[in-house]
């Protein structure tokens, strides 16, 4: 899988998970990080909910994502403040690896919102009624009330219902997930501002560079 | 135009706008730990990049080593958890950055070592990848706490990308009452203000009752803004700041001091700033505080009862009903109630010096009820070493505390050893979450005295409940 797959149009089952809250280390337990890498994560998504134990990988059956029409799910349908807590941007590369390709909520953490741009996954703010709204709309079939995420639009849709949302998201954001880009390689592009801002601030701040 | 202590910050690493209302951002340092710090080392490195300034990059390690007296330089507190500290070693290495290993005399957690070697100090700007980055703002510093990726990126670039967040004050008048920590401002205001409060606001603290604060107790206060959703705390730098910070290894050094303060005394919000948001608070109301949840908003004074459901407004009662089912705990019912299993004292939130001495202060001539584990971790081998000095080790020990090797120890789980399930702790640390601690393990964050009293009485009790006549009788 790539570091950052390219978004434009995402059309999905939608998990409803609207727990206020839901914070990093639910998404992925420390203990799931096992190695120095990205990769590898997709397993431990959730582990503390979605498996019977911390000893086993048996699958427990109230889990959302255990459940037959939730199973697929690439979006995630969320309260307020998703993604709060340790900054471990783990748990992005869990989502992806999973297959979420966006969260749809109420607001996120704000560590955890800007790790998302930057793996290929999109995070929506809309408002506690509208979630609720897809989230009830979902819940009747999940499989077939799909929901359609347009990026260059910025609208969500529920064409089953006639559901449209339109959301903001951040252009730079927006930039980085459509053309998959390298954040690095964009900023280095204004190297040579980056140089001139050194250049004065050594003699201004030279204590900083001891 | 009056200009907020932020603004002058943001103004003083401005490097150019960047388009949609952000900017670059010097990051004048980069801390990393063996975490998430190794993973940013490798990208750089399997991308064929270098740091920019690798004599401004610090390599901490923390989150994994043993906290085992007697470790040797390998050791984790997980199975398999070795490979992050021999990883995070040779990139580090490789990378030629500062690295801070865990036989070293200056090895500590990240946010306690980062002041204690001068490497936050006022007006710098420093992200690393870990949420509690923010507790440096208590020295003035611009410290925001970011992803592996941003850390990566600051490293390759020299800076990070902000949107320029709104601004919030909170506003401490009075005094925190004597037994009243930092700790249980800081839980009150979350409590009070809800886990999302800030909403990615920068939070200045301000006020009487901040001015009297330690420094110690500013870097817990803001400590915890991240569990309050701030973008990142700041407390303006006052004398007391200067002089902690002068001297120390990686703070201005004697040539540039006296030009370093001269900026540094700028660092202040002018009288006419406007904030998007102000919140006074009195001190003098404050007492000392529990958590009863899962939230570090669930939050009650020690000798409260907890909530009942139907008087919590209603997007909180779903919340509320499964945290006090996974916590075992009964709307209504106090505290007090509960026999405890377990204590924590240590972490970035409440492992300084002044953490530990508030807490042997409680612990000194008595004992902890049997049947509770009780496990103190210091900061830093700096902590550590003073605390000895001082005989404070033998305080917590002669109680039958467990003395531990500097790190982030059982302020969460990583694998390994820990509290059993379905355990209650009572711990100094910052997050309550599900499993923080353990699989089913239940925490409940208080200050570090508060957690000292309820080891001794095996219950969840302040330290005034030990003092006077209550002590008293055998």
């Amino acid at each position: 899988m790539s570091r950052r797959p390219p978004f434009s149009s995402h059309t999905g089952v939608a998990a409803p998970m609207l727990t206020d809250n839901i914070d990093t280390d639910q998404i992925i337990p420390s203990r799931e990080m096992k190695t120095v890498s990205r990769d590898g994560l997709g397993d431990g998504l959730f582990a503390g909910q979605r498996y019977q134990s911390s000893q086993s990988r048996a699958e427990n059956p109230d889990f959302i994502l255990n459940q037959a029409p939730y199973r697929n799910a690439s979006i995630i349908l969320a309260g307020a403040n998703f993604g709060c807590g340790s900054s471990r941007e783990h748990a992005v590369w869990a989502l992806a690896e999973y297959g979420i390709r966006s969260i749809i909520a109420e607001s996120f953490g704000e560590i955890f919102h800007g790790n998302c741009g930057r793996n290929g996954v999109l995070p929506i703010i809309l408002d506690k009624p509208d979630v609720l709204v897809l989230a009830d709309h979902v819940r009747k079939d999940p499989q077939k009330h799909v929901l359609n995420i347009d990026l260059d639009a910025q609208r969500v849709k529920a064409q089953a219902a006639s559901l449209s949302f339109s959301f903001d998201v951040d252009p730079y954001q927006k930039r980085l997930l459509m053309g998959g880009l390298d954040p690095i390689g964009l900023t280095l592009t204004r190297k040579s501002d980056i140089d001139a801002f050194l250049k004065n601030d050594v003699k201004r701040r030279p204590w900083i560079y001891e | 135009m009056a200009k907020t202590l932020f603004d002058k910050l943001w103004t003083m690493h401005e490097v150019a706008p960047d388009g949609d209302g952000a900017s670059l951002i010097a990051i004048d340092r980069v801390m990393l730990h063996e975490r998430t710090g190794g993973v940013a080392l490798r990208g750089l490195a399997e991308t064929g990049r270098r740091p920019r300034a690798p004599s401004r990059v610090f390599a901490v390690m923390d989150h994994i080593v043993s906290f085992r007296e007697g470790r040797g330089p390998n050791d984790a507190r997980l199975p398999g958890g070795e490979v992050f500290i021999t990883e995070t070693r040779r990139m580090a290495q490789e990378a030629g950055v500062h690295l801070i290993d865990t036989d070293d005399p200056r090895q500590g957690i990240v946010h306690v070592t980062a002041p204690e070697q001068g490497i936050a100090h006022p007006g710098v700007s420093l992200i690393c990848p870990d949420s509690h980055t923010c507790s440096l703002g208590a020295l003035g510093a611009f410290a925001v706490g970011v992803g592996s990726s941003e850390a990566e990126h600051a490293m390759a670039t020299g800076v990070m990308r902000i949107k320029k967040p709104a601004q919030m004050r909170i506003r401490v008048n009075g005094r925190l009452r004597p037994g009243v920590a930092a700790k249980d401002l800081a839980l009150h205001i979350i409590s009070a203000y809800g886990a999302g409060g800030a909403e990615r606001r920068v939070v200045e603290y301000a006020g009487s009752a901040i001015d009297a604060l330690s420094i110690e107790q500013r870097l817990t206060l803001c400590n915890l803004a991240v569990e309050f959703a701030a973008f990142t705390a700041l407390i303006a730098p006052d004398e007391n700041v200067l002089k902690y910070v002068e001297g120390r290894p990686f703070a201005p050094s004697a040539r540039n001091l006296d030009e370093a303060k001269a900026i540094w005394s700028d660092l202040y919000t002018d009288d006419e700033a406007i904030f998007e948001e102000e919140i006074v608070l009195n001190a003098d109301k404050i007492e000392p505080m529990i958590s009863w949840g899962t939230s570090p908003e669930q939050c009650i004074a020690v000798d409260e009862a907890i909530p009942v459901i139907n008087a919590l407004p209603a997007t909180k009662r779903d919340q509320a009903a499964k945290a006090m089912a996974y916590m075992d705990v009964s709307p209504g019912a106090r505290l007090s109630a509960c026999s405890v299993d377990g204590v924590f004292i240590g972490s970035c939130t409440n492992g300084r010096l002044s953490d530990l001495r508030e807490a042997a202060s409680v612990l000194r001539g008595r004992k902890v009820a049997s049947g509770v584990r009780a496990v103190c971790v210091p900061g830093s081998q700096g902590v550590r070493c003073q605390a000895e000095s001082e005989g404070l080790d033998q305080i917590f020990r002669a109680a039958g505390f467990e003395w531990g090797e500097p790190g982030c120890a059982m302020c969460f789980y990583a694998g390994g050893e820990t509290f059993p399930p379905g355990a209650r702790v009572v711990s100094t640390t910052n997050r309550n979450f599900e499993g923080r601690q353990g699989p089913g393990v239940r925490t409940h964050l208080a200050s570090p005295a508060t957690v000292a009293a309820s080891a001794v009485v095996g219950k969840i009790v302040g330290a005034d409940t030990l003092s006077g006549d209550k002590m008293a009788a055998p």
